[in-house]
């Protein structure tokens, strides 16, 4: 089937016609290929990666960049080029997971409150506003010192910590899509509730999701990056960016290259997602400008 | 005053580059002068270019435009060839521009007092010792009272009209000798639309300041401005004194125009303005109007006509000027059926209550009842099969409430709704059958609101098939193609989305979702506000045709008096959710009124340089109802003392069914209105 004879406005239709919106504005075609780039990287860097993650020398320990070694080596003699592109993949991995599930039941909570309305849902946003108001790392912290380190714990605790604030933006845009007459005019002209939520609402809402998901995923990379970066996500001798920056962050007056290639691998994914999600918000007509900070 | 122009826009054009690769232009050859002192009124329906020009004269281009030819000069300056720095001390100072909306557009966070204060900061020489008091004085300058009072206040404690007065402050802070102005009453209300277009004509007059005031309504063009060009497609079509313009124009888009405004002066249906305007580019190389003038020819299609003295020496773009006084400018009401008015009451309401605030869950455990007044009260009013009843009132008087009610969307406090004759209808949508709710289907005022971005026409219109009558398949199919046809649209728009089509033909697709359920009671909230005067008429025309075809009944909810009265047999007066006025339309438009109504009637701006509004009663915005006596005390100019404050009057009903609820007796009142008009 040629692109042409896709019905413009079916599904499949849309997604494509949102998907050239957003290449076609130079944000939106930079950051997508930052983070494709990125994506590509995670599967197949381990066999493009030119000496083993893991293969210390001795003899080799911080030294410069050269031919063999494009990004010098780290304190115990260990590739940092070959690391650095494979830093990132237990990162991607965990919050790959981790978004989705965040997003999904943040979501979920958010327009049942928001549909239900009233006091219920004031005095469940005061819950809320209270948690996001505590520092992130500290209730983290409190969840993996209990519950201890590892992927199994790390995928349910960003999970749950970053559906938080999807509640308040699932309900924000619920409380929006409501409010508007099309809804208005399906109760009134008798539809079932579940109608309405799946047709009317739905739709509507999803397109703020996506956005906000695409901005979880940014902010829970970072927080994943901090915690390995305390000690508590990726054991070593796992390569990742954030335990990277910590091992390598005591030798950096004179070998700079540990710290530079994790983190610019970090803050080109995290630009890259930022500026993609960027560009979704105006292609699909959402005011990024009203989300709440969070 | 020296007659060099203020402004001045010479040959220019404007375009931009679209998919294949061409150069599409939004205006073309425009030339326009501003001298000082003058105001210019800018009138086009949308899409025309009126903001485009107003916005270039401002040096400014929306994105993806840019200068094809000519060149926008204020006082002598090159506007497209300043640099950033020069333009921004020029706008906002000598040159201010005041948009759509701008009273919405004040900060919401800082006092009205502080916004001022930054504006003068910016854009004026003033010692900043001095700024207190200059503030002080422009807020006076717009006829804000209690000045001192105002600059503490935000601007969400201010009406419409007084923000839009306080943007109006904001844009004399540099103390410009041009102002722009970009619809600057479209969505107040009328009584406040009439007070600042007065405002405006004093400032111009006693500032010598010049205007181009942008608008579609040709009413308030009328009313401040001494020359008026017309635009159609991205081209200056007729340029002329106000008088010329709206008493005697040469050009027959002109004459469409004025045609498809509906006017209190005439009963008549308004003529709509068939098809529409040219896409950019897309005018070919003869007349842009070609494919909708009565008076083309073959020359008209082959060649561009240039702006040259017609008839009457104003400039027109037209090769047949000399022929335009053979087309209709006001309305022959001839193509409009009337339907039939049956006697059996439809709907009737009866001593309708309807409130907002619930008491508290305190008030309620103790039983206590809200003392609050009710939003809407007292209201009755019997609908007979066939009739459409007008209710009008100023924003927030309720009338979109009541619609709301009989819809079931919002349960009354109290009182009953009875619909055919039938036992009093369930309160909510939720309890009532699918019968009736397939018999009363609600239309709303705009339409990018009440369809969803998401869906496609077809799947809009599907939904009231699919419900009301089970349809499927091809006979879905062919239904939805039959409706369509009906508000003349046609099959190919199906599987368009709401986006991509232009206001009229949403609103179309609206009606047509309504007319879907075959409905019996059809209630109309606004549905022409949001549209253009010429597109205003078309869907006013649709309205009235379905109705004579099908014999449905319409409560038309509208602020604007002269479109209910094209439309209405019978007309209800609503102030602060109260009844004060209703009966046949003809009665109600004539005297004697209720104060209110007169004020309502006075403040109208008809297209006609020679009627002036009367302006009775200030443009306050109440927040509530009083709590007991006559609902319109606080603002009524024939208050009679304090029995108004007390009592609630009467109703005086005359054997035509005419009835106005006020203290003074009809035949003082018809009286008194005569003697001042
Ligand atoms: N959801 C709401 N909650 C509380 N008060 C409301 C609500 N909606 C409307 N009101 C109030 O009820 C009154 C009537 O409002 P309504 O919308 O019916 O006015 P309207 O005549 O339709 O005005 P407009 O011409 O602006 O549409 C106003 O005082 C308004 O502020
Ligand atoms: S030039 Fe011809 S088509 Fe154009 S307005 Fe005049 S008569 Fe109509
Ligand atoms: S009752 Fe009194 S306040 Fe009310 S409209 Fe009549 S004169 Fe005015
Ligand atoms: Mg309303």
């Amino acid at each position: 089937m040629s692109l042409a004879s896709i019905p413009q406005n079916s599904r499949l239709g849309r997604t494509l016609s949102v998907l050239r919106d957003v290449m076609s504005r130079p944000s939106g075609a930079v950051g997508l290929c930052l983070v494709v780039f990125h994506l590509i990287l995670a599967v197949i860097s381990p066999y493009i990666a030119p000496f083993d993650y893991r293969t210390m020398n001795a003899a080799m320990m911080l030294t410069g960049p050269d031919g063999v070694h494009f990004l010098g080596t780290d304190h115990l003699g260990r590739d940092v080029f070959s690391r650095t592109i494979q830093g990132g993949r237990e990162a991607i991995l965990v919050t790959g997971i981790a978004t989705p599930i965040a997003v999904a039941w943040g979501g979920l909570v958010g327009i049942f409150f928001g549909l239900i309305g009233g006091r219920v849902d004031e005095v469940m946003m005061r819950f809320v506003d209270a948690f996001l108001s505590l520092p992130w790392i500290l209730k983290m912290l409190v969840l993996i010192v209990t519950f201890g380190t590892g992927i199994e714990v790390l995928i349910p605790t960003l999970a749950f910590f970053y559906g938080i604030p999807v509640i308040r933006i699932a309900r924000a845009a619920t409380h929006d899509v409501v409010a508007r007459d099309f809804v208005a005019a399906a109760r009134a002209r008798g539809h079932s509730r579940m109608t309405i939520m799946r047709k009317e609402l739905l739709p509507n809402v999803l397109d703020a999701l996506m956005v906000e998901g695409a901005m979880r995923w940014s902010w829970m990379l970072l927080a994943f990056s901090s915690l390995s970066f305390l000690g508590f996500g990726v054991s070593p001798p796992t390569p990742d960016w954030g335990l990277m920056i910590a091992d390598a962050r005591g030798f950096m007056s004179f070998a700079p290259w540990g710290v530079l290639g994790p983190v610019i691998a970090l803050s080109t994914l995290i630009i890259g997602i930022n500026l993609t999600a960027d560009a979704l918000a105006k292609a699909l007509g959402i005011d990024r400008a009203q989300k709440a900070p969070v | 005053m020296t007659d060099t122009p203020v402004i001045q826009l010479s040959d220019l054009s404007i375009g931009f580059t679209g998919r294949a690769g061409y150069t599409l232009p939004v205006l073309r050859n425009i030339d326009l002068t501003v001298r000082p002192g003058e105001s210019i009124g800018l009138v086009g329906e949308s899409g025309s270019g009126k903001s485009t020009v107003a916005l270039a004269a401002m040096g400014y281009l929306k994105r993806g435009l840019r200068v094809l030819n000519g060149r926008a000069t204020f006082e002598g300056h090159d506007m497209f060839a300043l640099n950033r720095k020069e333009l921004e001390s020029l706008r906002g100072g000598h040159l201010a521009l005041i948009p759509q909306n701008s009273g919405q557009s004040l900060t919401p966070t800082l006092r009205i007092g502080a916004q001022l204060t930054e504006a003068l900061r910016l854009h004026s020489r003033l010692d900043p010792s001095q700024f207190s008091a200059r503030v002080l004085e422009l807020l006076g300058q717009v006829r804000l009272p209690d000045p001192q009072a105002i600059t503490r206040r935000y601007p969400h404690e201010l009406s419409g009209g007084q923000q839009q007065r306080v943007a109006i402050a904001m844009a004399l802070a540099g103390e410009p000798r041009a102002l722009l102005l970009d619809e600057p009453t479209t969505g107040l209300d009328v009584t406040t639309q009439a007070h600042i277009l007065e405002l405006l004509r004093d400032l111009a007059r006693e500032t010598g300041m010049a205007m181009v005031y942008v608008s579609h309504d040709l009413g308030a063009i009328a009313r401040v401005c001494d020359r008026v060009v017309v635009m159609y497609a991205g081209e200056v079509v007729m340029e002329g004194s106000a008088r010329q313009v709206l008493t005697a124009p040469t050009h027959p888009y002109a004459r469409g125009l004025l045609a498809s405004i509906p006017k209190l002066s005439d009963p008549h249906l308004p003529m709509a303005l068939g098809g529409r305007p040219p896409a950019p580019g897309g005018a070919g190389d003869g007349c842009a109007f070609v494919d909708r003038c009565a008076l083309a020819s073959d020359l008209c299609r082959t060649s561009r006509p240039m702006l040259a003295p017609g008839p009457g020496g104003a400039p027109v773009r037209c090769h047949h000027a000399d022929r335009a006084d053979t087309l209709p400018m006001t309305s022959t009401g001839d193509h409009a059926a009337r339907a039939e008015v049956g006697t059996a009451p439809v709907l009737s309401l009866q001593d309708l209550e309807i409130r907002y605030s619930k008491p508290g869950i305190l008030d309620r455990l103790r039983g206590l009842q809200d003392t609050r007044p009710a939003t809407v009260d007292d209201i009755t009013i019997t609908i007979a099969k066939g009739e459409t009843l007008g209710l009008v009132g100023e924003s927030g008087s309720g009338k979109s409430t009541i619609l709301k009610t009989i819809a079931g969307l919002l349960p009354p406090a109290g009182g009953e709704i009875r619909f055919d004759g039938d036992a009093p209808l369930p309160r909510s949508v939720e309890q009532r059958g699918p019968d009736h709710l397939r018999r009363i289907q609600l239309i709303f005022q705009n339409p990018d609101d009440s369809l969803n971005p998401r869906h496609t026409i077809a799947e809009i219109l599907e939904q009231p098939l699919k419900l009301y009558f089970g349809l499927s398949g091809t006979a879905l199919q062919d239904r939805c193609v039959e409706i369509l046809e009906r508000v003349r649209l046609g099959g190919h728009y199906l599987d368009r989305l709401p986006s991509q089509l232009s206001g009229g033909e949403k609103q179309r697709v609206a009606v047509a979702r309504a007319f879907a359920a075959n409905p019996d009671l059809v209630l109309c909230d606004e549905v022409t506000s949001a549209l253009d005067v010429s597109v205003q008429a078309a869907v006013l025309e649709l309205l009235n045709d379905l109705k004579a075809a099908q014999g449905t009944t319409y409560v038309f909810v509208s602020h604007d008096l002269a479109v209910v009265r094209a439309l209405s047999d019978r007309v209800a007066v609503l102030y602060q959710g109260r009844l004060c006025e209703i009966g046949p339309s003809a009665e109600v438009y004539a005297l004697p009124s209720h104060p209110y109504t007169e004020v309502l009637l006075g403040a109208v701006l008809e297209p006609d340089p020679d009627t002036a509004p009367k302006l009775t009663a200030d443009d306050v915005i109440e927040l509530s109802p009083p709590a007991k006596g006559c609902p319109f005390q606080r603002r009524c100019p024939r208050k009679i003392g304090a029995k108004c404050d007390t009592d609630t009057p009467p109703w005086q009903t005359r054997d035509d069914g005419h009835a106005i609820r006020c203290h003074i007796p009809l035949d003082d009142l018809h009286r008194q209105q005569q003697a001042d008009s």
